[in-house]
């Protein structure tokens, strides 16, 4: 018996679909009651798209039933702190009096500097695979780095408290302090002893881990440009920095930001890397060495040992903050998609 | 064949639900605090080889851990803050201390051996609140004058999970410095002043030992177990005391352990030539009447269990069991606990 392949059976048109589906089950000896049979592929359609709506509206309805249960949770903090919740740097479990600031500038700083580090090291990744790496190497290569995208967070943070944070202490950071200790801004930037661990080294854990996702999308996507499109930029006496600028990036463009916000989407979120080198100080600290701490890595640490209703209600008030923060990134990636068809249409 | 091979494997499915029912049927169940949780494992794992009765425990934290026994969704709750007993009345539990842990001061200081260093109360306060900023602090050298004490800066570390730890930490501070009460006070969770956070026992003792000149607080097995540079503390009696399992017997023998309250109280600071003064117990809460009187008496059967026989499991674990006469005080108050007919169900 043949089968129908599914991509050609959606090429077709709806009642070539039917018909071809008939004259597979006709038979020379049998006469089949045509509106019958039709009648079941219909109503099994129909469940079909009854099917698909269901685990479409479900989605809709846990996104809905999380934000309404967040703020239910986060009401006895939103009445308590008001506005004076989003400027407070206190975060004093005695007293039960909590500010969300030193979180959110912490879990925002990270992620910058983590998509500052990241982006151009994957999109250099991606470059060499798809264009300059010799061919025996492009898999193994490429496999290493979806292997990078499967390590659990917690192993990071293992590696990083153990072994990256000495490493950045020893190394990195005293070369940071004395190199810009005579720069205006840069020394507030780099100032302090080193502790290893700190705002700075949890932005290098989070450009680790991201790095994986903006590598891989990239080079999925670069490799759907068109080889003659290359070939063409090449033919001219492009060089191959000229051909990834003016050919291959802007054609992939829509593919790549939508990599950098998935990247940005997990920075923003993580949790366990972050919590081990991060320090977990509740200040605003001009310097990037100096300890601080994020959405997330408060909620963790403290969830669970908050004892009160205005402690609990502050963490959960926290992840509503982390909610919003992430929604609107989505929605500055989708108008900048958005924004970026349209000039190249 | 295929249908063979499914008859059979939801024969074995069947099977093993019936038996994983059976198991569970007179399991204990319950949920709290993190850090005595190696031993009551231990224990479960000895009782479930006596009795066949396992104990399903989630170390899910002390706050948990109330809220759970609270909502009775538990057997038992563990808390190593415990709770005062107007708390206790209104959520119809009673509660008594299982086994005591002690913690202590932990430094990284090149040429400093382990328990060289003596530290008392308010000194260790004012480095907590960054008042002294240095190692070779006139407070310091006082208490030390014939250590050698280089200019390196204090690096603080502190928990930055909510903690009992912490609480019995920071309660230590507030008893002893006017300073540290108002300022900071004491909690699973402070505002620190100074200082870098790290996660659990391990976290801080990983800081300490990778930043020089850094002090922090992490549970006495925790030192003794990765052989960290533990300081010796002045306790209130004036005298210099090591940490060890007598100075926290000590303590807990000082404290003046109230039935009616209960068993309230805090073994910081308690008086005595031998106490270490920062040393904590870990409590159980139990409903006075349970709903489900089986699980109860099947919890202070365990418990009564482990006050018999888990004395050494738990010294192997360095954590300090109970004096023989607190054990006495507690056992004679679980005659409170009381099923429906008014019976007590104590074993």
């Amino acid at each position: 018996m043949t089968v129908v392949e599914p991509d050609r059976r959606e090429r077709n048109g709806a009642m070539e679909v039917t018909d071809f589906a008939l004259a597979q089950k006709i038979t020379p000896a049998v006469i089949v009651d045509r509106p019958r049979a039709l009648g079941r592929i219909a109503l099994i359609d129909r469940i079909f798209h009854h099917l698909t709506r269901t685990a479409a509206i479900i989605v809709l309805i846990i996104l809905g039933g999380v934000i309404v249960s967040l703020f239910r949770g986060a009401l006895p903090a939103i009445k308590t702190f008001g506005f004076g919740f989003f400027t407070s740097q206190a975060w004093n479990p005695v007293n039960d009096n909590f500010g969300a600031l030193p979180a959110m500038y912490g879990t925002i700083v990270t992620s910058i500097i983590a998509m500052l580090i990241a982006v151009p090291v994957g999109l250099g990744v991606a470059t060499f695979l798809t264009e300059l790496c010799p061919h025996p190497l492009r898999r193994p290569i490429g496999v290493a780095i979806e292997l990078l995208a499967g390590i659990p967070s917690i192993i990071y943070g293992i590696w990083g408290l153990f072994v990256f944070a000495p490493f950045v202490q020893v190394h990195v950071q005293p070369a940071l302090i004395a190199g810009f200790a005579g720069v205006p801004v840069l020394s507030n930037l780099f100032a302090g002893p080193p502790y290893g661990i700190g705002v700075l080294t949890a932005s290098f854990i989070l450009a680790i881990m991201v790095l994986p996702f903006i590598a891989s999308i990239s080079r999925d996507v670069f490799e759907t440009v068109p080889t003659v499109l290359k070939e063409a930029a090449t033919g001219i006496g492009c060089t191959t920095w000229e051909m990834m600028r003016h050919v291959v990036l802007p054609y992939s463009r829509v593919g790549v930001v939508g990599g950098v916000m998935l990247a940005l989407g997990r920075a923003l979120g993580e949790t366990m890397a972050v919590t081990f080198v991060i320090g977990n100080a509740h200040k605003v600290s001009p310097s990037l060495l100096a300890p601080g701490t994020t959405i997330s890595a408060t909620i963790a640490n403290e969830f669970t040992e908050a004892v009160g209703d205005i402690y609990t209600s502050a963490l959960i008030e926290l992840g509503l903050i982390l909610f919003l923060i992430t929604f609107m990134v989505l929605a500055m990636a989708r108008y900048m998609l958005m924004r970026l068809e349209r000039t190249s249409a | 064949m295929m249908s063979k091979f499914f008859t059979r494997a939801a024969l074995a499915t069947a099977a093993l639900a019936i038996w994983a029912n059976a198991a569970s049927a007179l399991d204990i169940s319950g949920a709290g605090a993190t850090f005595p949780y190696p031993i009551y494992a231990k224990w479960a794992e000895s009782y479930k080889k006596e009795t066949g009765n396992g104990l399903n425990y989630q170390s899910i934290g002390s706050g948990g851990g109330v809220k759970q026994i609270k909502a009775r969704t538990v057997a038992f709750g563990a808390s190593d803050q415990p709770m005062k007993a107007a708390d206790l009345d209104a959520a119809g539990l009673t509660q008594w201390p299982q086994v005591i842990g002690g913690i202590v001061p932990v430094i990284n200081l090149e040429g400093v051996a382990p328990g060289a260093l003596v530290l008392d109360g308010p000194t260790l306060a004012k480095i907590f609140l960054g008042e002294i900023l240095t190692w070779d602090d006139a407070a310091i050298k006082k208490l030390n004058p014939k250590l050698k004490l280089a200019t390196a800066t204090i690096v603080v570390v502190h928990r930055a999970d909510g903690s009992g730890t912490t609480f019995n930490f920071t309660n230590y501070l507030s008893k002893v410095s006017a300073d540290w009460k108002s300022k900071v006070g004491e909690s699973s969770a402070v505002e620190w002043p100074v200082g870098i956070g790290a996660k659990g026992n391990e976290g801080v003792a990983n800081n300490v030992a990778n930043t020089k000149g850094a002090i922090g607080y992490v549970e006495y097995a925790y030192a003794k177990q990765n052989k960290l540079t533990f300081t010796k503390l002045v306790n209130k009696d004036g005298k210099i005391v090591s940490p060890a399992t007598e100075s926290f017997q000590a303590a807990a023998s000082a404290a003046k352990w109230a039935p009616t309250e209960g068993f309230y109280e805090i073994l910081t600071d308690e008086p005595g030539a031998k106490t270490w003064p920062i040393t904590a117990a870990t409590f159980i809460l139990l409903p006075k009447q349970p709903q489900d009187e089986a699980a109860t008496t099947e919890a202070l059967k365990f418990f009564s269990w482990a006050f018999a026989n888990g004395g050494k499991a738990a010294e192997e674990l360095d954590y300090i069991p109970m004096p023989k006469t607190v054990v006495e005080l507690i056992k004679k108050n679980w005659a409170d606990v009381k099923g429906a007919g008014g019976k007590s169900l104590a074993p």
